[in-house]
């Protein structure tokens, strides 16, 4: 890549050193700023990472999946955006692939995903 | 109409207040040397000449080494003219001054860049001028997947009218693409970033024009 480019995203690195190291696995919560009229106020998201794509660019993208009421939720949330307030890291998780897909089709006991301990 | 040379680097991707992601190309924008200045009653109309890109003497015709001379800096690549930039800039120029980004240009501002698009080499009708194709792959095709079709009528007029859609080299002309938004601009850098893509390769000249 051009250094010029490099010299630009370096501008992003601040905003993610904001946040905590995470992986596919992980259970995490994210805070994000949402927008009604005039206010503004902040919504928690708390699931397991399945995925991180395009990491180490501006364009940073990490799904997050939940059980929300018995229905499998994603949300794709862009790293770097200014609507992500705070990323907490609740649980490390063992897995063995770097994309998760394989817990869409599982639910109860077989989605369990082992803790990681170190 | 004012603006300035550059050359494109590349494209990425940077965050608005509000959120959003918008895709960048980054162009490093001057800084120009102006070159000649366009009188109305010397040559009948109102310019100027911005020269950009540094060039070996060796590789510089002697006929434009004496015009850079002129205007009293190094032979240039790329010299592009701009009607009326004076009155647009809003200050008066003069022979060998430098031109920068933030003379021309503020963020926020829509500039319309031209650059020669990729060459593609002789194309077919599908790529070149978006047709579709036959269709359907089976059904007696043979290797008709990709042709034109008729191009004309018969015994009348018995002939092809100009301008027909055909296969030919593709690419590497000259494009504009207007209204594109001045995302940010690094001064230091000479560099800016507008939003969305721009004619032509990485490294090929573009100009900026407001």
């Amino acid at each position: 890549m051009n250094d010029i480019i490099k010299q630009i995203e370096q501008e992003s690195q601040e905003v993610r050193a904001k946040f905590p190291g995470f992986k596919p696995g992980d259970t995490i919560n994210v805070a994000v700023k949402i927008k009604e009229g005039n206010k503004e106020r902040i919504q928690n998201f708390q699931g397991t990472v399945i995925q991180r794509k395009r990491k180490g660019s501006n364009g940073e993208t990490f799904t997050v999946r939940k059980i929300s009421n018995g229905i499998g939720i994603e949300r794709i949330f862009p790293l770097l955006s200014p609507n992500i307030e705070e990323i907490k890291v609740v649980r490390r998780g063992k897995v063995r692939r770097a994309k998760l897909f394989y817990l869409r089709g599982r639910q109860g006991k077989s989605a369990r995903i082992k803790e990681r301990m170190n | 109409m004012s603006g300035i040379i550059g050359k494109k680097i590349g494209m990425t991707s940077v965050y608005s207040a509000d959120g959003r992601n918008v895709a960048c190309t980054v162009i490093e924008a001057g800084p120009c040397v102006v070159t000649q200045v366009r009188n109305d009653d010397v040559d009948g109309y109102n310019a100027i000449q911005l020269a950009y890109g540094e060039r070996k003497p060796k590789n510089t015709p002697k006929a434009l080494l004496g015009h850079f001379k002129k205007a009293n800096t190094t032979p240039k690549r790329k010299v592009v003219e701009f009607r009326h930039f004076r009155a647009d800039v809003g200050h008066e120029v003069s022979l060998g001054q430098e031109v920068i980004l933030k003379d021309v240009f503020a963020e926020g501002d829509f500039v319309d860049v031209v650059g020669a698009s990729k060459g593609k080499g002789f194309q077919g009708v599908v790529k070149r001028h978006n047709f579709s194709g036959v269709g359907e792959q089976t059904h007696g095709q043979h290797n008709r997947l990709r042709a034109p079709g008729a191009i004309g009528a018969c015994s009348f007029p018995s002939r092809v009218f100009k301008g027909l859609k055909m296969a030919g080299r593709t690419g590497g002309k000259r494009v504009k693409i207007t209204n594109l938004q001045v995302v940010k601009i690094l001064p230091e850098k000479n560099v800016v970033l507008v939003s969305g893509s721009v004619p032509g390769a990485k490294n090929s000249f573009v100009i900026l024009e407001k």
